[in-house]
């Protein structure tokens, strides 16, 4: 601001000409205008935590929150929950041989007896369940192309970088491409109810509605074309490398539940959040209000055991698990509710002591001021 | 700064050995046998800092040498260079805005300088070539052309005053535009010019280009075919400065010395120093701790990750292959890149929001000074002016007001009060209305006193010794006039009277002159005329003018009446005069002028002197060689003046009165009462600045003095070195050691207990402390002086130089725990006070707007710093210093889960939330309302604010961010972090939260933990909130819903331009969820548990702060009153109660 001129017109306008907050210019009355907000005087409602404000809400937070630890805490207790590890670790477990002969290729089989004390009553959920694998590292998480996933023809066959290296397998683009679509865990589960005469019927597992609607009807599609041809749609892609069929194949006999829109698949591809985590496989549904959908008893859990978890020193777990209005079986909610709710209360209680015996004392410090 | 003016001032001699010639008219000159065209810059003005082709490089290199721009700039490069886990879009597109914003900024005031220096470069001037004025631009002008002026026009560059076409060789001009004064000044034409310029064959010998506007010395030689070289003197009152505009004179010529750059208004100015408050400080303080905390969290992630990797099979498990490209990358350049991809994802937690809100905040806060109403000022309609907003804060953090008395305390109005004549008083009129009424004219009250030769006397010298000017229009009207006879003349106001002076001492004598029937009529012609009591016109031929300065303190005229004899009279401080004058004569005069000092009246002595014709011849003489000196002018001047100014016969002396300033003493009570020490520094006389402290309320009557000045220096008959050498040790003993330990001053208005000790000081005795012979140790006394000071509840200092004052507030300044001052005055001579200190004020005096301009903040009265200080400074403090302790707060517990998620994910830079939650978080979702807080949150009423000064005391030395409330605010942060991560996490061991039994994913988890904590920060922010406006609300809970509704439309569609989309749906799936709902609300609960409950806990301990409300409420319960707002009697009661 060095030019006389610059300067002049900082002098005469006084507030115009400055660059910084030196004021709008309003022109001619440089009064500033009576508003309000610009002298500060806003209405405002001007709030004041006291003991007298917070008790109450201390004591209504007590008296909420117990109720509901209560409820949570119930309800948990009442959700059927049966899990069985079936990785055969010990030598003494039906699938050890399994998990040591493990190959790609070879498909192992061996069957886990195990006995229910008590009848599951409602919809039985049943989840696999994978310990020390990390779904979530990051080199996992982004290895995937929702693109292609999505049914865009351009990423078919030619997928995002991101899916490196499981992008090309021999010259050919993989689809689905990515690590998360190439480890798609393939253990096979079924189930049997051993009757006590020793006959073995098979439960039927429902293999649909276990992805998110969103997911299975817009997330994932199978690229356009004839859906009964989804041969010829992913003629130019090869399988992931650890696949034993194509992606075309996961479930030949339900068109609705083939290609990238087989539900196993779309569970897979939903990476988890921590390193011991649960998917939902299959639901057993009740068939009717007398009988439980699994009465107690004894039960065998055929495995065709593929996938190999030893190298990363990983679990399997089969989880049987019913199913309330909170979800699945968690004691956390509810005690971490009744917990908070009686430290309010606790709190409570004490501010009341202290508020009473300090009021008196300060107003009696304040009279004699 | 003020190295430069100290410079300039020890540093001078060196740089006047080195002189300039110039060639006027650039023609060559007989004396020298070879011109050499010397050479000089051009008279172009650059004060622009880009050009185009340079602004982009320039303007980023600038920008990205601040650390902070700089840290953002290797964030993004890392993250553009390096696999990160977050894309450079995140943080790149942030800093594009900031930088953005800014470069337009200064690129737009770049531009604005552009103009203005081209206005100016390519201003048509006129300059003289071969006789005939030339059409040039203004750049073209070179050293040594003869440059025409015309009315009203501003002077191109410096010049030498050649011809005026005004008769008396004079010109007026305005130096508004330099110094702020707006006064016309009388220049003068180099004397005995030819009045043929085309033949002028002279040089100019100068001083090199210096930046004191007042300083000139330069000799002129004038070279004539038949004659010697004659010489002329040249100094200031030849010097036309560029930027000043010529006024009342038609046309003059004038010679360029100074051009362009070496101008002395371009040599003046300065950047504004850079004053970095101390909010600033700490937030630096904090984002080193934040730095460590990011560099420590990005080296245990790093480390965990290679020790993880260590274990079997988990580096590169079957499922998650590495790319060739990894396997490939030798292992330390692996593990850097790591660190580097853990800093980018820990990065948000030093956000560049920040900056932005808190370069905001400032912004737009201070725009509510300049709103303020209560700071308008009707008389000159003109309310406060904010010249930096850097500073805001800093208003509520002041320890040291340093203030002038002139102008500042005092109005700067005077008036003529009385006067004392030859030992007896003339009570003047006590204002204009009495005169009115004494019709009979003023020489009634000159009965039977003095006698009438005397008062004669006097008042001729009222009239004559002074350099006011009567404005042009003056003389016709005055004629009119003259006949209503004096007893009507006090009537019209000074306007009207049209008196211009540079000091308003000198109008009000000139006036009070004027009532006693001496009119002053004005100089023509070096001719002055004054109308006696018989309307009689009397002539007085103006011989010197022997110019007033602050060192002399007295001014005098030498005059030649009609009759033939030669006058001196003299008017200056009684100390300055007494010693010149016949001791008998002191006596009687001595008693008036300390009983009118007493009262607060600015007195000055009026002295006289007839010179016989041989005296006259020689000061004529010293004089004109004096002038003529081209080295040490001013010493030898100086010598003159003091030689010819002795053994003067006193006269009498007048009282002039400086009324206080409107609530000058309330505000310096309210000042004091917020834990301030406020110090006088003034050049005026100890007796007047004392009689305006007690005025002001700064000293009471119970107020122990100390004082160390030229009189108690004295008065032992000692050497003035041991004496003050005694004092100091004597004081120091009274006001430190005494005393009781520190907290002197800080009970003061409530306790009487302790003595309260007044502390005065004069210019010369702060010369011995500051600088006292070598044989004494210096900084003994100095830090003596300091502790003397700091524990007196005031201290004057009177007497003091302009740079003297600076010396003190610097020695303040500096001195232990670094308090923050602030100087407040009206002229030119604080402004270096105002630079020196950490926050400046300008009153908008009557002292020209010299202050106003180097100010940080002016103000039109004394009286706003009191609602500046204790209402917006407080307010502004609060607010900052919460916006700082929040920001860091919020992005603390933003990052603090994701870190804890890499101990979940093998440390693999797995980010928690997605890329829109972490760039939204700081730009959308939580800015709002703490932009809002930071500019409306009002803890305490304006009013109690201002009624009850001691509410400042609890937010003296920055309290509210110090370590304490960080390391409450960073445990506060860790705290919920750990809450919100683990308290989702537990939700997670079974991770089937839905009705229908299916199961969330990592992006769930981490959109919940997001939830809880945006609806965490910002209900803290409402549970801090004390001042709900409906901006408040509108801010909080829109961001709130915002966040959901934004959290709805990212998820609920598919978005072509990703290329994954992991938030699809991902939210509408949490909200179907009972169990997400009731973690998300507990975990909020549990989160702000702890400061409710400490909100609550610390209420009653608290002292201060909530006292008033606390004293409001107890009022309301005794009284059942259930207003809000606190009712001005518990304030007025509880002052009282005080």
């Amino acid at each position: 601001m060095m030019a006389s001129s610059y300067n002049a017109k900082e002098e005469d306008g006084h507030h115009s000409g400055s660059v910084g907050p030196g004021g709008p210019g309003t022109g001619k009355s440089k009064k500033p205008d009576n508003t309000a907000f610009k002298q500060q005087r806003l209405p405002a409602w001007q709030p004041i935590l006291t003991a007298g404000t917070v008790l109450p809400a201390f004591f209504a937070i007590g008296l909420i929150f117990i109720p509901i630890g209560i409820g949570l805490f119930v309800t948990s207790n009442n959700i059927r929950e049966f899990e069985l590890d079936y990785t055969g670790v010990e030598m003494s477990s039906p699938c050890f041989n399994c998990s040591q002969t493990y190959s790609w290729n070879n498909s192992c089989r061996c069957s886990v007896p195990f006995t229910l004390e008590q009848p599951f009553e409602s919809n039985v959920f049943m989840y696999y369940g994978l310990s020390n694998f990390y779904q979530n590292h990051r080199r996992y998480v982004k290895s995937r192309d929702d693109s292609q996933l999505n049914g865009d023809k351009r990423f078919l066959t030619n997928p995002s970088k991101e899916c490196e290296p499981y992008r090309m397998n021999d010259k050919m683009p993989i689809a689905p491409c990515g690590a998360i679509a190439n480890s798609l865990f393939n253990d096979t589960l079924e189930l049997y109810y051993v009757y006590p005469n020793g006959t073995k019927t098979a439960i039927h597992l429902v293999k649909t509605d276990i992805a998110w609607w969103t997911d299975k009807h817009v997330k994932f599609r199978n690229p356009a074309g004839n859906n009964d041809n989804l041969t010829i749609t992913f003629q130019e892609t090869t399988n992931p490398i650890n696949w034993h069929k194509p992606v075309y194949e996961l479930d030949p006999t339900e068109p609705d539940n083939n290609g990238f829109i087989n539900e196993d698949f779309i569970v897979w591809m939903r990476t988890a959040a921590l390193p011991t985590f649960r998917k939902l496989h299959r639901i057993i549904q009740k068939k009717d209000s007398l009988t439980p959908t699994l009465p107690p008893g004894n039960y065998t859990l055929d495995i065709a055991y593929n996938y190999p978890v030893r190298s990363f020193d990983g679990r399997k777990r089969m989880i049987l698990s019913t199913i309330s209005w909170m979800g699945g079986k968690n004691p956390f909610l509810g005690i971490a509710y009744i917990t908070v709710g009686s430290v309010c209360f606790f709190l409570g209680v004490v501010l009341l002591v202290i508020h009473h015996k300090y009021g008196n004392r300060s107003s009696n410090a304040e009279i004699p001021n | 700064m003020l190295r430069r003016r100290l410079n300039r001032l020890f540093g001078g001699d060196e740089k006047r050995v080195d002189s300039r010639t110039i060639y006027v008219g650039n023609r060559p000159c007989p004396a020298t046998e070879t011109f050499i065209p010397p050479k000089f810059c051009d008279n172009r003005i650059v004060s622009s800092k880009y050009t185009i082709w340079n602004f982009l490089p320039k303007n980023l290199f600038e920008q990205f040498r601040r650390i902070a721009n700089f840290y953002f700039l290797i964030i993004f490069l890392v993250q553009v260079i390096v696999d990160t886990p977050t894309s450079p879009v995140t943080s790149g597109l942030p800093l594009f805005f900031v930088i953005t914003v800014t470069a337009i900024k200064q690129g737009y005031e770049d531009w604005l300088r552009h103009k203005a220096d081209s206005e100016v470069n390519k201003y048509p001037v006129r300059v003289l070539e071969d006789g005939q004025p030339a059409r040039k631009d203004s750049e073209k002008i070179k050293v040594g052309d003869i440059v025409e002026v015309v009315e009203d026009e501003t002077f191109p560059c410096d010049l030498i005053l050649l011809q005026s076409s005004r008769d008396d060789d004079t010109c007026f001009v305005t130096t508004a535009s330099l110094d702020g004064e707006s006064n016309h000044k009388t220049h003068y034409t180099v004397p005995d010019m030819e009045k043929d310029l085309q033949s002028l064959s002279a040089t100019i010998e100068c001083e090199q280009p210096q930046p004191d506007l007042y300083k000139f010395v330069g000799r002129m030689h004038i070279y004539k075919p038949e004659h010697d070289p004659a010489v002329r003197s040249l100094g200031p009152e030849n010097l036309l400065l560029k930027g000043a505009t010529l006024k009342n004179t038609k046309k003059i010529y004038g010679v360029a010395v100074y051009t362009g750059m070496e101008t002395k208004m371009a040599l003046n100015y300065q950047g504004k120093s850079q004053k970095r408050s101390a909010v600033e400080k700490s937030i630096n303080a904090f984002l080193l701790v934040y730095l460590c905390i990011l560099i420590s969290k990005a080296v245990v992630c790093t480390t965990l990750k290679y020790v993880w990797q260590s274990q079997d099979g988990q580096d590169e498990p079957w499922y998650n292959q590495k790319t060739e490209k990894e396997k490939g990358t030798i292992l330390y350049v692996k593990m850097f890149t790591d660190f580097l991809s853990f800093m980018v994802l820990f990065n948000f937690i030093i956000p560049v929001s920040m900056y932005v809100t808190v370069e905001m905040q400032k912004f737009l806060g201070s725009f509510f000074i300049t709103w303020d109403r209560d700071f308008f000022d009707p008389e000159i309609e003109e309310g406060a002016l904010v010249n930096t907003s850097d500073l805001n804060e800093e208003l509520g953090q002041v320890e040291y007001v340093f203030t002038d008395k002139t102008g500042t305390l005092t109005q700067n109005n005077m008036e003529f009060i009385e006067c004392c004549i030859d030992g007896f008083q003339y009570t003047a009129f006590s204002s204009e209305l009495d005169s009115f009424c004494v019709t009979d004219g003023p020489v009634s009250t000159f009965q039977e006193k003095a006698g009438r030769e005397k008062e004669e006397l006097f008042l001729r010298a009222l009239c004559l010794c002074h350099t006011v000017q009567v404005k042009e229009a003056g003389p016709d009207e005055l004629g009119g006039d003259q006949v209503d006879g004096p007893a009507s003349e006090p009537l019209r106001p000074a306007e009207q009277r049209g008196f211009i002076a540079s000091s308003p001492d000198e109008v009000a004598l000139v006036k009070g002159a004027m009532r006693y029937g001496f009119t002053f009529l004005g100089l023509e012609s070096k001719t002055m005329k004054i109308k006696n009591w018989q309307n009689d016109v009397e002539e007085y031929e103006l011989l010197h003018v022997l110019n007033f300065d602050p060192v002399r303190r007295r001014m005098s005229v030498i005059v030649r009446s009609k009759s033939g004899d030669t006058l001196l009279f003299c008017k200056g401080a009684d100390s300055s005069i007494f010693p010149r004058v016949r001791p008998e004569e002191v006596e009687r005069i001595r008693m008036h002028v300390q009983r009118s000092a007493t009262e607060g009246y600015r007195t000055l002595c009026v002295a006289y002197k007839r010179l016989s014709v041989d005296e006259y011849a020689a000061a004529d003489a010293g004089l004109r060689e004096a002038r003529l000196a081209l080295q040490d002018r001013e010493e030898k001047l100086m010598a003159v003046y003091n030689q010819v100014e002795t053994a003067m016969s006193l006269i009498g002396a007048t009282a002039v009165e400086d009324r206080l300033q409107e609530e000058a003493a309330q505000t310096m009570e309210a000042l004091q009462g917020a834990g301030m020490k406020v110090w006088v520094l003034t050049g005026d006389k100890m007796e007047t600045a004392k009689s305006t402290c007690y005025a002001c309320r700064l000293f009471r009557r119970s107020t122990e003095l100390l004082e160390l000045t030229v009189r108690t220096l004295e008065s032992g008959g000692r050497r003035r070195e041991e004496m003050l050498h005694d004092l100091l040790f004597d004081f120091h003993r009274k006001a430190v050691q005494d005393a009781p330990p520190a907290r002197a001053g800080v009970n003061r208005s409530w306790s009487s207990a302790n003595p309260e000790y007044g502390f005065i000081v004069d210019g010369a005795a702060l010369a011995l402390v500051m600088n006292p012979s070598p044989d004494t140790n210096c900084s003994r006394y100095r830090s003596l002086f300091l502790q003397i000071c700091q524990n007196c509840t005031a201290v004057l200092c009177c007497r003091m130089a302009p740079l003297q004052k600076a010396q003190i507030v610097k020695m303040v300044k500096n001195s232990k725990g670094s308090p923050i001052t602030l100087s407040i005055g009206d002229g030119a001579n604080d402004v270096s006070m105002i630079l020196e200190a950490h926050v400046g004020i300008g009153v908008k005096g009557k002292e020209g707007r010299q202050a106003v301009r180097n100010s940080d903040y002016a103000i039109p009265k004394l009286k706003h710093l009191r609602k500046l200080l204790l209402a917006h400074g407080h307010l502004y403090y609060i607010r900052i210093a919460h916006l700082v302790q929040y920001f860091f707060y919020k992005n603390l517990c933003f990052i603090l889960p994701q870190f804890l998620y890499q101990f979940f994910c093998g440390c693999s830079q797995q980010p928690l939330y997605d890329a829109a939650y972490l760039t939204m978080y700081n730009i959308c979702f939580t800015s709002m309302p703490i932009l809002a807080y930071s500019l409306l949150e009002q803890q305490i009423a304006i009013e109690v604010l201002l009624d009850n000064a001691t509410l400042y005391r609890d937010i003296a030395k920055n309290a509210m961010l110090r370590w304490g409330p960080f390391l409450y605010w960073t445990v506060l942060a860790v705290f919920q972090g750990l809450i919100f991560f683990f308290g989702v996490k537990y939700l997670f061991s079974n991770p089937a939260l839905q009705d229908n039994g299916q199961v969330f994913g990592n992006w769930s988890y981490g959109t919940i933990v997001f939830t809880v904590l945006v609806f965490t920060v910002t209900l803290k922010l409402a549970l801090d909130t004390r001042h709900w406006t409906w901006i408040n609300h509108f801010v909080i809970w829109g961001s709130l819903a915002f966040y959901v509704v934004f959290s709805f439309f990212w998820g609920g569609i598919i978005w072509p331009f990703l290329k994954q989309q992991r938030l699809y749906f991902v939210f509408f799936n949490m909200l179907s969820s009972v169990s997400a709902w009731l973690v998300i609300i507990l975990l909020i609960v549990l989160s702000l548990l702890p400061d409710i409950l400490l909100g609550v806990l610390r209420k009653p301990r608290g002292p201060h702060t909530q006292q008033l409300s606390k004293e409001s409420l107890l009022y309301v319960d005794r009284y059942g009153n259930g207003a809000r707002r606190f009712p001005l009697a518990v304030t007025c009661s509880w002052r009282h109660s005080g």
